[in-house]
């Protein structure tokens, strides 16, 4: 038996039937076709799968999408307003080499700015504790903490200039 | 050193935008109208013979579009050795036999994976279990039971080295030290889990998408297996999400996609799940490693004898490579005026070895590097000043390898011996702490051919054109680790352009010149380097002439191509924009488009490699000896990778191989029931995350390979070698536990440490 649900992605309405057993992650991917969110391990042990619903970090794989109805969620498609321009988490990670094979990448974004928003001048350890949920095989971490130090900085700098 | 405006610079990956932004597409990604979605229906028992298979319920479930068994495919056996057909030991699909827990046994494609899936709980199987063997020991003794019929003995490759006269050797030495060493499987734990997606068209030829590091290999052994001819296949790479070596050989899924698409006429797709990986996928060689090695009293080395069991699991995969470098590494890193190696690689009715980051060398090296620790104590020596004493230097020969035409190595172990303080913290260690050393030697490519290729080992084509523009292709894998980036910066710098000059088109074998035998053995930079080099020379031939006939300039007249412009060295002035020399060039030729070919082939060079590349890692731990936990403080490393092409990309490696090393050494492993592994998720096999990354300092020691793309050679294979024996060493110096059986847990730390030596709560 399908639901036909109405999920707020990146902004965007988008109604579709899913059955009760269907994840997020499914949704997303299957239907919606938002490929930059990965599928690494459907266990929520890997965070490749990770978006944002209302404002905090989730594993998508672990999500059912009967439960996303009128919920905000944002994934790395909708993390840069336009298409020319970059989200100052992604532009650290392309500058400060964060990126290698780039399985890990959109989650990691993800667990980035569920840091950020929570705490915007994160020390390196505490970077570190908000992608501990998240894997990586290649880089060993050292530039996606980089990355997300200097993407705070920027971030912080910009808010400051809306607020001044 | 050379000056370079590219190479050498930071420039950011080609392809980061495309993984930031969430559009670079992934096999499992691809959606084609029609797609079917296929499983895999796996055996349950590590050795069985398969006495019949009833698939008549699964196909006729709604929904399901196609069932095989190995009774519906062409009997073709597939292995990488191709030169040996007998190592050619594996089918698609399990015909009569199954040999380990997760073989293959059949397959379905459905119209969604639901389908597919209850398709696989229709399939009857009926077997008679055999008794199986787990353990190299178990597998040569005499009566074992045998996995393939070919091979009674069970020992599928037997390789000897033999040089210098080692019984002698001993006889002569004052000191020799033997040891016996063990090191386990662990998983590649690639992000991105294996998949693959096949298309027929109407002329019948095979277009399969898949995530793999070896494009052209996979033509090869699909065109094989399926009977059709090689151009008949065309194999995309879209991007990969990490490799590590587990991605190096045609395997079930992509055989099978590719041939129930020809059956059904619609593409299929499989992926396989994260238990799937853990369960049945390729892994690291466990190997049980004797070696003894003699010694003067002033610490030289007279020479060695070597012998390692491969524990191959239930076929070959690249375990005839990795028993074949195993002993080339060895002999490497230190002078050995004489050795002996012989490998053997058994079979179990285990999940296949194959190959995985360092190829053997991280086995071997960890009983060189633990070893040549021991001798260091007992001979009343530094580790350093022993390995510096016995080090190998440019120019040195190997007896059947290859000559060293650059090494890094001692100005390596010197830097790192004073990057980490290390005479100060070994003299005065603090309690708890400890510092040790660990080294590592490896390959810039393999000069073997046992695939035995009919083309060059790498190719690229070049086609320039007269807007100021390139364009270059290659059948070269980036799987992550950003060759399609370095090769850019190398013809960039080559040509005089800019990286947004240059279009590339890589890893698309009906698209890309013939050949390239993927991304392994740390080849692509200087092979494919190289092939680059090569058809950009020829380029550039042309340009100048052209350039020399416009401006009717002497014949002695030398030029260059640089910041988007073709001119006689020296003279910026008397020369055209690299597209106006381009037009020139097409317009002498009425119109043809100039287009070159590139390739390299590594010839006089040995059996081995062209390039060899070295490094040294020191490690500083703490160890409670409470719990035995280890808490690794800090790693300084110096390495020699000759140019850096891409400074960013080269550290990187280096981090990323640190996380994969620190795993080997203290926290992954296959936890194994028999032929049963246990521990099938990311929870249960723990590789390390972002906490659990110690600090670290690394130095490049620049030399500049004759051999190698502007000077460059291997970098990041290597260095997955010396953090286990480095961990290993500081962990002995810290506790006096000495570590021969990798990993290292806090189990064998506390039962080593001498109870009265241990707090009281820990002694119960």
């Amino acid at each position: 038996m399908k639901h036909v649900i109405t999920l707020n992605v990146n902004g965007d309405p988008y109604t579709v039937a899913v059955n009760p057993s269907q994840t997020l992650n499914e949704v997303l991917r299957e239907n919606l076709n938002l490929t930059g969110v990965k599928f690494g391990c459907g266990e929520g042990d890997c965070g490749a799968c990770t978006v944002m619903v209302d404002g905090r970090a989730v594993s998508s794989c672990l999500s059912l999408a009967v439960e996303m109805e009128g919920k905000q969620i944002l994934t790395a498609e909708g993390l840069a307003p336009t298409g020319e321009t970059l989200h100052p988490i992604q532009e650290a990670f392309i500058e400060k080499g964060a990126i290698q094979c780039g399985f890990c990448t959109c989650g990691m974004e993800m667990a980035a700015l569920n840091l950020l928003t929570k705490n915007p001048s994160p020390t390196e350890n505490e970077i570190r504790e908000g992608i501990a949920g998240n894997l990586c095989r290649c880089t060993g971490y050292t530039k996606i903490v980089e990355a997300i130090g200097a993407a705070g900085e920027k971030m912080r700098e910009s808010s400051e200039r809306k607020t001044s | 050193m050379k000056k370079f405006s590219i190479v050498g610079k930071h420039v950011p990956r080609n392809d980061a935008r495309a993984k930031a932004t969430g559009t670079a597409v992934y096999t499992d990604d691809i959606k084609l109208p029609g797609m079917l979605h296929g499983r895999i229906l796996r055996s349950p028992l590590a050795h069985a013979r398969i006495v019949s298979i009833d698939t008549s319920k699964a196909a006729a479930l709604p929904g399901v579009k196609c069932v095989i068994t190995g009774q519906d495919i062409p009997k073709v056996k597939y292995g990488n050795w191709r030169l040996f057909p007998d190592t050619q030991d594996e089918y698609a699909l399990a015909v009569d036999k199954v040999r380990f827990i997760g073989d293959e046994v059949a397959a379905v494609a459905a119209v969604d994976l639901d389908i597919a899936e209850e398709a696989l709980s229709l399939i009857d199987v009926e077997y008679v279990e055999l008794p199986g063997v787990f353990d190299v020991d178990a597998s040569i003794k005499e009566g074992a039971p045998v996995l393939h019929d070919y091979c009674p003995t069970n020992i599928s490759v037997n390789r000897k080295i033999h040089y210098g006269d080692v019984e002698k050797a001993f006889a002569e030495s004052d000191y020799v030290r033997e040891d016996i060493f063990t090191v386990h499987a662990v998983s590649h734990a690639y992000l991105e889990p294996c998949s693959s997606i096949a298309q027929c068209d109407l002329d019948g030829r095979i277009t399969l998408w898949t995530s793999t590091q070896v494009p052209y290999i996979i033509q090869c052994l699909l065109a094989s297996t399926l009977e059709m001819r090689e151009n008949d296949v065309r194999i995309i790479k879209p991007f990969v999400g990490g490799g590590f070596g587990g991605k190096m050989e045609l395997r079930t899924w992509e055989f099978c996609s590719a041939f129930m698409a020809k059956k059904t006429g619609k593409p299929v797709k499989f992926t396989l799940s994260r238990e799937e990986e853990f369960l049945a996928g390729r892994r690291r060689h466990p190997m049980k490693l004797y070696s003894k090695v003699g010694f003067k009293k002033d610490g030289t080395i007279t020479g060695k004898d070597f012998r390692v069991h491969l524990d191959g699991g239930a076929y070959n995969a690249m375990g005839p490579t990795a028993t074949f470098l195993c002993g080339n590494f060895g002999a490497m890193l230190y002078r050995y005026p004489s050795y002996s190696f012989q490998g053997e690689h058994i079979y179990t009715n285990k999940p296949p070895a194959s190959a995985m980051r360092g190829f053997g060398a991280p086995q071997a090296i960890f009983a060189t590097e633990t070893q040549m620790s021991i001798a260091a104590e007992e001979l009343g020596m530094d580790p350093i000043e022993l390995r510096i004493k016995n080090a190998q230097v440019s120019g040195d020969k190997i007896p059947g390898v290859a000559t060293i035409s650059t090494c890094g190595f001692i100005e390596a172990l010197e830097k790192v011996a004073q990057m980490s303080d290390w005479k100060e913290k070994r003299a005065n260690p603090k309690e708890g702490r400890g510092i040790g050393i660990g080294c590592y030697s490896f390959i810039s490519g393999g000069a073997f051919n046992w695939f035995n290729t009919q083309y060059p080992y790498s190719a690229a084509e070049v086609r320039v054109f007269d807007d100021g523009t390139a364009h270059l292709l290659t059948m070269a894998a980036d799987i992550g680790q950003g060759c399609d980036t370095a090769v850019k910066q190398i013809l960039a710098e080559s040509l005089g352009l800019k990286m947004e000059d240059i279009r590339i088109t890589s890893a698309d074998t009906a698209m890309t010149p013939q050949a390239d035998l993927g991304a392994w053995g740390s080849r692509l930079t200087l092979f494919n380097g190289n092939a680059v080099l090569n058809a950009a020379e020829k380029i550039k031939a042309k340009l100048f002439g052209a350039v020399s006939a416009r401006f009717n300039l002497n014949v002695i007249h030398e030029f260059e191509c640089k910041d988007g412009k073709v001119y006689p060295k020296g003279r910026p002035d008397r020369g055209l924009t690299f597209g106006e020399a381009v037009g020139l060039v097409q317009k002498a030729n009425r119109g043809e488009p100039l287009i070159a070919h590139g390739y390299y082939t590594p010839r006089d060079k040995g059996l081995v490699t062209p390039a060899f590349s070295f490094g040294a890692q020191v490690a500083e731990v703490e160890v409670d000896k409470k719990t035995g936990i280890v808490d690794v403080k800090k790693f300084w490393t110096a390495h020699d990778c000759g140019t850096v092409i891409n400074p960013r990309a080269a550290e990187g490696q280096l981090e990323g191989s640190i996380q994969m090393g620190l795993g080997y050494a203290l926290s992954e492993q296959f936890i194994m029931d028999g032929g049963k592994t246990l521990n099938t998720n990311f929870l249960d096999y723990k590789m390390p995350n972002a906490m659990d990354m110690p600090p670290s300092e690394v130095v490049h020691i620049e030399t500049y390979e004759p051999e190698g793309p502007m000077g460059a050679k291997e970098a990041g294979e290597g260095l997955a070698i010396p953090t286990a024996p480095a961990i290993a060493e500081a962990v002995f110096s810290a506790t006096g536990y000495r570590c021969r059986d990798l990993p290292i847990t806090p189990e064998k730390i506390l039962n080593a440490i001498e109870p009265r030596e241990r707090p009281k709560s820990a002694v119960k």
